[in-house]
């Protein structure tokens, strides 16, 4: 087989493999991920069994820890609609009133229950132009 | 300070000035006296380049990951090339103070060897 | 000084519109003096981006809370050291931080090349000075860190504690110099693609830079990573996180193209590649910038919704689209005569890593924007966790490490099959014998990380033999006894040389992520004083709760509440740790009471570590302050009771005595704790190997002494005989 053939056949058989194996990484990341939603969306349209990535505000004065376990409500970032969530696991250090966090949760009954150690608290104060208390 | 600040500008802005101009201040001799040494300076990069080149593929033959018959190839087409590359940078020196020059250039490409 | 610091910045921007207009004079008329004018504005730039950064330093460091920034990032509690990395935790102050940077090292770029690549240079500066035009246009008038207020406050917020780390305080500057560096070589590219001049010479001249920007870059991310380890309460370094993933995606596509120029340097090809390559990586480095503040992904690091956004996206699309159109219109320049021969050869093996990484960064970009994506496509924003990006990186960093250990053996152009059996004997003996031990040891258990050791086995026994033959190579030359052999050796070849040991550090730091991952022994546990509990093979004790009040500047600093734990292994003591909790103090006295203002701040966790060679035991606690909550609103009545009888001294005495009392009850009572528990195998592997990693690659940037000696010396015989000549 002379070499430029070789080398044609060599480039299709790449760009094959690298085609499947880029059409796997996006079909799995259509199924495997989770939607991404405010409380409002939430409240809206949440189906049961169905993982989400919440994110909101912590309402203040809402946050209730025991054992090890923290119950809290997020609104949205500048409105009122807001979920109950019961949380076990993990409790950043910047967690607190009014913080924004990203938690993953399920639709439970008619609560939500947060996947453990899934809380994430956004750094406050910095890049914000408004000064944190 | 409210005087002084604006001050300090202004004579930032003068030495910014200063320091940026100075090249257009200068003759066309400097001028044309640094595109020969423009042209200089490429040719010893490409030289130095070369020289690496030269003593990577006798490194790479002595550890084995060249075959003899490649590498003899390879070494004779760069010195070859590296030839052509002091063949230039001789040119562009002037005649007379050709031996100073070569002298230290010389004795480091037989350094490198 | 305010006034100076801001004048400063516009002359800044004034100097890069200058120098961008007398570089592209310079180069369409062919008169060198303008270049070497729009190189000195460069030089300018440099000088006003560092005088302005010295005015916010020293704002900051004598705390003048007149300046806003300075108010709202610092105060006279925070210890003098990141009272000055302070100034970079803010939008101003770090936008002027990349200015900065950006000077230093386009001055240093330019000066070193100013006699050479004529044509080139002007492009590369103006693109250059294109750079410092936009973020100096930026800090001018979109972030100015210059603004100050008419009434000074008399304390500032504070730097928030989570930041009150060494690695945090030089994070920030190492990734933004790792992003300046790389525009650099971006900048090069450009020239070269724009005058058509597309010979490796542009890429020797700015390989240095290229290296040390993925030098700094590789430095901040280890950084950031020891950071979240070592300081955050969750005991994990790597999260896949946006900003995380945005720092990577130009370390990826930098380390394929400090490996694909080595192609093209030997045998001319993938010129197209490696253009490709620097550009986007220069693509990425200012992506990387722009995420951090933009607020467009969910982000534990990505805040504020900021005006910065728009300018930013104008700026990657021109960058974008630009090098689009200097690509496609150039590709003939960019054509190579020589192919890949041989599936078997060193081209190849460099090829396939180049896949990988490319792979790699494609895998992480996708994943960090999928939500922008899903919601362009479906409607619906939608995230992809952790386990996703493990699914996938995980096996290309297999086959990663697997070409580390074959492309420094393999040999160029074709390797024979003899060739190769007796390059890789060793090697893969060192490997099989790795396997055995691991499956003795009962690693068998994660099959991944039994793969992955076995091939970082591979990869490490390849790098010690190719030092081996190379220092037999150089004997049998020069005669030399073998120590000083290596050493010159390496001297000589440090680009080589420095790499392998990079492979090695890298080798080490998979090691470590491997066993980390996928051996660790966590345990999340409620403990009362005297309890105990296990934690894979260690016994756990909580002996007694701490507490202590910190003040500095006669002001509290600090409240910490800590415990103290005792770690044995079947009965033989092993550590001491004492994780703890540090409280700082709001300024929001209205909103919480002159008592409880002290427990609403932030709270940090200080991690109990005890790090070794094999294994890592650490512990983080979150101690029950709800117990005192009757204490603190009493506390609160009686500062209020009694506020109007009081003097301000009699008051601040008052205060110290009530949270003194608070702070000896807690110590006295305290309530159970909530503690996180990590036994975790060869972490330490992961620093030693991210040091390997550094000092392979200072190795490989050192320039060579007799280089420069040599450049010098020739100078100078040239300028003797150019004067000869004129006179």
């Amino acid at each position: 087989m002379d070499p430029s053939r070789k080398r044609r056949i060599r480039l299709v058989v790449a760009l094959t493999a690298a085609i499947l194996l880029a059409s796997a990484l996006v079909y799995t990341s259509f199924s495997a991920s989770s939607a991404s939603v405010s409380p409002s969306g939430l409240l809206r349209s949440a189906g049961a069994g169905r993982t989400y990535q919440l994110t909101g505000k912590v309402v203040d004065g809402s946050i209730r820890r025991t054992g090890d376990r923290t119950d809290f409500r997020v609104r949205d970032r500048n409105g009122g609609a807001s979920v109950a969530v019961r949380y076990t696991g993990e409790v950043p250090d910047p967690f607190r009133d009014g913080r924004e966090v990203i938690v993953t949760v399920r639709k439970q009954g008619d609560g939500f229950v947060g996947e453990r150690d899934s809380l994430v608290t956004k750094c406050p104060s910095k890049f914000s132009d408004k000064q944190q208390a | 300070m409210d005087v002084l600040a604006p001050l300090v500008v202004i004579a930032l802005l003068g030495l910014v000035v200063l320091l940026v101009s100075a090249p257009l201040r200068g003759g066309r001799a400097e001028a044309e006296a640094q595109r020969q040494d423009a042209r200089l300076a490429d040719l010893q990069a490409a030289k130095d380049a070369k020289y690496r080149e030269i003593r990577e593929a006798e490194l790479d033959y002595r550890t084995g990951h060249l075959s003899e018959a490649d590498w003899r190839l390879i070494d004779r087409q760069l010195r070859a090339e590296a030839v052509t590359i002091l063949r230039r940078i001789d040119e562009l020196a002037e005649p007379d103070p050709r031996p100073a020059e070569r002298g230290p250039q010389a004795a480091s490409g037989r350094r490198g060897g | 000084m305010a006034q100076v610091g801001a004048g400063c910045l516009i002359l800044a921007l004034a100097t890069c519109v200058y120098g961008i207009g007398a570089s592209l004079y310079g180069a369409a008329t062919g008169r060198g003096q303008w270049v070497a004018s729009g190189r000195r504005s460069v030089y300018a730039l440099f000088l006003l981006a560092a005088a302005a950064f010295a005015v916010l330093e020293v704002a900051f460091l004598r705390s003048q809370f007149e300046f806003a920034i300075v108010a709202s990032h610092s105060s006279t509690t925070t210890p003098p050291l990141y009272r000055a990395a302070a100034a970079w935790s803010s939008q101003e102050g770090s936008l002027l931080l990349w200015l900065f940077l950006l000077g230093l090292w386009s001055s240093l770029a330019l000066f070193l090349t100013r006699r050479r690549l004529r044509d080139v240079v002007p492009y590369a500066q103006a693109v250059l000075l294109g750079f410092g035009a936009f973020f100096a246009a930026l800090l001018v008038f979109a972030a100015n860190p210059f603004e100050t207020a008419a009434l000074a406050p008399s304390e500032g917020v504070g730097l928030n504690p989570l930041l009150r780390y060494p690695a945090m305080m030089i994070h920030p500057p190492m990734l933004y110099s790792g992003y300046t560096l790389f525009a650099v070589p971006f900048a090069f590219a450009v020239g070269a693609l724009v005058v058509r001049r597309v010979d490796a010479e542009w890429i020797t001249a700015t390989r240095r830079f290229g290296l040390a920007a993925w030098f700094f870059l590789g430095v901040g991310i280890i950084l950031g990573a020891r950071w979240s380890y070592a300081e955050l309460g969750w005991g994990g370094y790597w999260a896949w996180d946006p900003v995380e993933n945005a720092s990577l995606l130009p370390w990826l596509t930098g380390t394929a193209f400090i490996h694909s120029v080595m192609i093209q340097e030997k045998r001319g090809m993938l010129k197209v590649w490696n253009a490709s390559l620097v550009l986007t990586t220069g693509i990425l480095a200012v992506l990387g910038t722009f995420l951090v503040r933009s607020g467009i992904l969910d982000s534990i690091h990505a805040f504020g919704a900021s005006t910065l956004g728009v300018p930013f996206v104008t700026l990657i699309a021109l960058m974008i689209v630009g090098s689009l159109y200097l690509v496609v219109s150039r590709r003939d320049a960019l054509r190579t005569e020589h192919r890949v021969d041989s599936l078997l050869s060193r081209e190849a093996a460099f090829l396939g890593n180049n896949v990988v990484l490319v792979g790699l960064a494609f895998v992480v970009f996708w994943g960090t924007f999928f939500p922008l994506i899903s919601e362009a496509v479906t409607g619906q924003k939608a995230a992809v966790g952790p386990p996703w990006f493990d699914r996938y990186t995980v096996p290309l960093a297999l086959v990663l490490v697997l070409l580390t250990g074959i492309g420094p053996v393999i040999a160029w152009r074709r390797a024979t099959w003899a060739n190769a059996r007796r390059a890789f004997a060793l090697p893969a003996a060192a490997g099989v014998v790795t396997l055995i031990a691991l499956l003795a040891l009962g690693v068998g258990a994660s099959v991944t990380s039994l793969i992955m050791v076995t091939l970082c086995a591979f990869a490490i026994a390849v790098a010690l033999q190719e030092l081996w033959r190379g220092t037999a190579a150089r004997r049998a030359m020069s005669g030399e006894p073998a120590p000083l052999a290596l050493v010159s050796l390496v001297r000589r070849n440090r680009r080589r040389y420095g790499g392998y040991l990079v492979h090695v550090g890298v080798a080490v730091l998979f090691i470590g992520v491997a066993a980390s991952s996928a051996f660790q022994h966590a345990q999340d546990t409620r403990l009362q004083v005297g309890q105990s509990t296990r934690v894979g093979p260690y016994d756990v004790r909580y002996v007694r709760a701490t507490s202590g009040i910190d003040v500095r500047a006669g002001d509290v600093e600090r409240i910490r509440f800590g415990t103290v734990l005792e770690v044995t292994m079947d009965g033989r003591h092993v550590t001491t740790l004492g994780p703890d909790r540090s409280y700082y103090p709001s300024q929001a006295i209205l909103a919480f009471g002159p008592v409880g203002r002290y427990f609403e701040g932030e709270a940090t966790s200080d991690v109990g570590l005890k790090a070794g060679p094999l294994r890592d035991i650490w512990t983080a606690v979150q101690p029950d302050t709800s117990r005192l909550q009757p204490l603190i609103d009493k506390g609160d009545r009686l500062l209020e009771r009694t506020a109007s009888r009081l003097t301000p001294r009699q008051r601040s005495i008052l205060l110290a005595q009530i949270l003194g009392g608070l702070v000896s009850r807690y110590a006295q009572d305290p309530p159970p704790a909530q503690f996180r528990f990590l036994a975790s195998p060869l972490v330490s592997w992961i620093w030693a190997g991210g040091l390997l990693v550094f000092a392979g690659g200072l190795i490989a940037l050192w320039p060579a002494a007799d280089a420069a000696r040599r450049r010098a010396r020739a100078g100078y015989a040239a300028r003797v005989a150019r004067e000869l000549g004129r006179a």
